[in-house]
């Protein structure tokens, strides 16, 4: 039996690996995207365009702009004398921010009043506007600090000393990239496994396989190998890339992680035998691996956190492999998380796993025939 | 001449028409798909933290630590959890039962008095961003309770700038009213390239191309055949997801319905002529598909500002955001929907679109010529 196997192992690479075009749709686009969306997915905000206002003019509030200005956050694009071009810089996105400096800023803080300073930020993209509002609450909680230090008024009576674990520089690098590994390690292994039942039905080569001694088992393992290996291979490199390329911490073991590796694998290969089992056409197989592959990224937890989801949504994620193995990675990467600890990720993609691979041998022979 | 290419069109497109009849996965792909879709990223992409679990210890329980505490049970943002020592808090923390902590240590109160008395904040920073966000809820509720420290003592406060924060076109923060728009961009993106590149490398696959070359069907007549029926599938498919946008998610439509129809047009265009480029590219369904995915929705998903700052990436990958249709929809999209017609925005990246949609349908076209000889 292995051995018929194996040969339809050989067979399915080389159908892969033989068409120059899937060879290098396999192997070209998964490294490009790891090393653009490295750079790119980021929620780090860096050179902010901001708008100036300082209606005050004095040595306090040329302080604050300074610190603006200095940061690396910011960069300064006009300072214009009035409010009145505020609203057209911001509506065009020439700024994202408006610092705006009350004219009595200097007296205020003499006499010990609050003195105003007012932030517009545009709101199209609200998690960057938050951001940019957290980070100038930052530099102007600073400079009351300092200010008051200097001027002789009152300490704050607690300050507080915010440490990040795992991640210290809050770098969000350090999460999107190992994240990659799951996201293309599921796209390249579901589109080798969907389309390859489908592909053969269309060719009627699929009639000529089933004639062959082998059971439909042995088929069906057949055509699973092939994904499985090549889902490994392509995750191994990206790992590689992500110590070697991005310099990520990968402070845990590579037991953990490829263990964790191969159970999402096989899941997801699980899930795609499904699908092809389906499929009477390319056409359908695509749209199937589509059907599932988007949703399980928008909900895994890879580009926005699960907790904000609605309740209903969160447990739709618990069927999700990329889930769990997203929470492995991470884990794995900047925690140096243990067997033992990351045991409730493994046993659901297992019990995943499980689950798909039944289901697919059970569709695979009802519509063999 | 023009009368017979007319006719020639006329069942070009009947055939087309009966082609997406008969197979309903194109169907599916156009309206089916988009709703979809939106449905599960309209109510799986939030990036607003809501009921955050944190740990509170309090090694010395007594009213100061009471009146800092207690500004976290009023907080929607967090939803705390007391716990008596550091260790048993940094447990939770490793099993992930809460995502920060708070740390009063047991000589608070007397520290309070000296002034600047360390308040420990410890936060999982894997997700880097949601940390971010997190440390920025702790840090407005300090300034709250020094506020109301200082006004209860009478005395003046000892953070004298007071900041008022706006946040224009969205002052609720809703991430929802900017991530739908933006989702619309790409999930557009996805129904038209990947249609139009599975449908024509379908017709190379089976051979039928062929068998219209042969015809006196010329390439452009079948190209156009091609994009006319599959133009009124995704801009169907458009209007079922602005019309959700602004029904089921309540997005604000700020803008006019005859510009957002311009820009979608326009966009459809270059969307579909990707398509077209790819699959005279590919030729075969499964390069196709999978070239569509990897060229059409990640770079979207990822590269057109929808979701990560483009201003904040590094400039070589900005120069590549470029040549991203999404981009320039996303950026029109969230405009119109949240600001309104402005034409600054509006107008530039309107005839990047129109560019684009020239570029891509004019290669297609001089691809597919040059395969024929």
């Amino acid at each position: 039996m292995w051995r018929r196997v194996l040969a339809l192992v050989v067979k399915e690479l080389l159908a892969i690996l033989k068409d120059a075009r899937s060879r290098v749709v396999l192997i070209g686009p998964p490294l490009i995207q790891l090393v653009v969306f490295g750079y790119a997915a980021t929620y780090d905000l860096n050179h902010v365009p901001i708008v100036v206002v300082n209606q005050d003019q004095s040595a306090a509030s040329r302080d604050l702009v300074a610190r603006f200005v200095g940061s690396p956050v910011f960069r300064q694009v006009a300072a214009p004398h009035s409010l009145d071009q505020v609203p057209e810089l911001i509506n065009s996105r020439q700024a994202s921010l408006a610092l705006v400096i009350d004219p009595r800023f200097t007296r205020d803080l003499l006499l010990r009043r609050p003195a105003r300073v007012q932030l517009v930020a545009d709101g199209r993209n609200s998690n960057t506007a938050s951001l940019i509002l957290g980070y100038a609450n930052t530099i102007i909680t600073d400079f009351s600090l300092d200010w008051m230090r200097d001027h002789g008024g009152l300490k704050p009576p607690a300050i507080l000393d915010v440490r990040a674990r795992y991640n210290p520089p809050l770098n969000s690098q350090w999460f999107i990239v190992p994240g990659i590994v799951a996201l293309l390690t599921q796209v390249v292994t579901l589109l080798v496994v969907s389309l390859t039942v489908a592909r053969e039905r269309e060719a009627g080569t699929f009639d000529q396989l089933l004639v062959t001694p082998m059971r439909p088992i042995d088929i069906l393992i057949g055509k699973s190998l092939p994904g499985l290996i090549i889902g490994v291979i392509e995750a191994s490199v990206i790992v590689l890339a992500t110590v070697a390329w991005f310099r990520v911490p990968l402070l845990g073991g590579l037991l953990p992680l490829y263990f964790g590796l191969l159970l999402f694998v096989t899941a997801v290969t699980g899930i795609g035998l499904m699908i092809s089992s389906l499929a009477l056409t390319q056409q359908q197989a695509l749209l199937g691996a589509f059907l599932f592959m988007v949703p399980s990224i928008v909900l895994s937890g890879f580009a926005t956190p699960i907790a904000n989801m609605p309740g209903a949504i969160q447990n739709l994620t618990l069927i999700n492999p990329m889930r769990y193995f997203l929470v492995v990675v991470r884990a794995v990467f900047l925690e140096g998380a243990t067997f033992e600890q990351l045991a409730p990720q493994y046993w659901p993609m297992a019990l995943i796993a499980l689950t798909t691979l039944i289901a697919a041998g059970w569709l695979f022979r009802r519509r063999s025939y | 001449m023009i009368a017979g290419s007319i006719g020639r069109l006329r069942g070009m497109l009947r055939k087309e028409f009966l082609q997406i009849g008969r197979d309903p996965s194109s169907i599916a792909i156009a309206f089916l798909l988009p709703a979809v879709l939106l449905l599960i990223f309209g109510y799986g992409v939030s990036l607003d933290a809501r009921n955050v679990p944190l740990a509170l210890v309090v090694e010395a329980p007594d009213a100061n630590t009471q009146a800092f505490t207690a500004q976290f049970e009023h907080s929607r943002f967090f939803r705390p959890r007391y716990f008596q020592s550091i260790q048993q808090a940094d447990r939770a923390m490793i099993a992930r039962q809460v995502e920060g902590i708070v740390w009063l240590r047991a000589d608070f109160s007397r520290q309070l008095q000296a002034g600047a008395a360390p308040i420990g904040v410890i936060l999982n920073g894997v997700d880097a961003n949601d940390a971010r966000i997190i440390t920025g809820y702790v840090q407005q509720i300090w300034a709250n309770w020094i506020a109301a420290r200082a006004r209860a003592a009478g005395s003046p406060n000892p953070t004298p700038v007071s900041v008022e924060p706006r946040i224009w076109f969205n002052p609720a923060v809703r991430s929802r009213d900017y991530l739908v728009p933006g989702l619309i961009a790409i999930i557009m993106t996805l129904t038209g390239s990947l249609l139009t590149a599975m449908v024509i490398a379908r017709e190379w696959e089976r051979g039928t191309m062929e068998a219209l070359m042969v015809t006196r069907v010329s390439i452009v007549e079948i190209l156009i055949a091609k994009l006319i029926p599959y133009f009124i599938l995704g801009m169907g498919g458009m209007a079922g997801s602005v019309a959700m946008a602004v029904w089921l998610f309540g997005v604000p439509l700020h803008g006019s319905i005859a510009v957002l129809a311009a820009a979608s047009a326009l966009f459809m265009l270059a969307a579909l002529g990707t398509g077209l480029l790819i699959s005279s590219f590919a030729r075969n369904q499964f390069v196709a598909g999978q070239v569509a995915i990897i060229t059409a929705f990640l770079p979207a998903f990822i590269l057109s500002g929808f979701l990560f700052d483009i201003g904040s990436m590094p400039v070589a990958v900005q120069i590549p955001t470029h040549i991203i249709a999404a981009r320039y929809f996303v950026a029109i999209l969230q405009t119109l929907f949240l600001a309104g017609d402005v034409w600054t925005v509006i107008l530039p990246n309107m005839a990047a679109l129109a560019a684009m949609a020239v570029f891509f349908l004019g290669a297609a076209r001089s691809i597919a010529r040059k395969r024929l000889d």
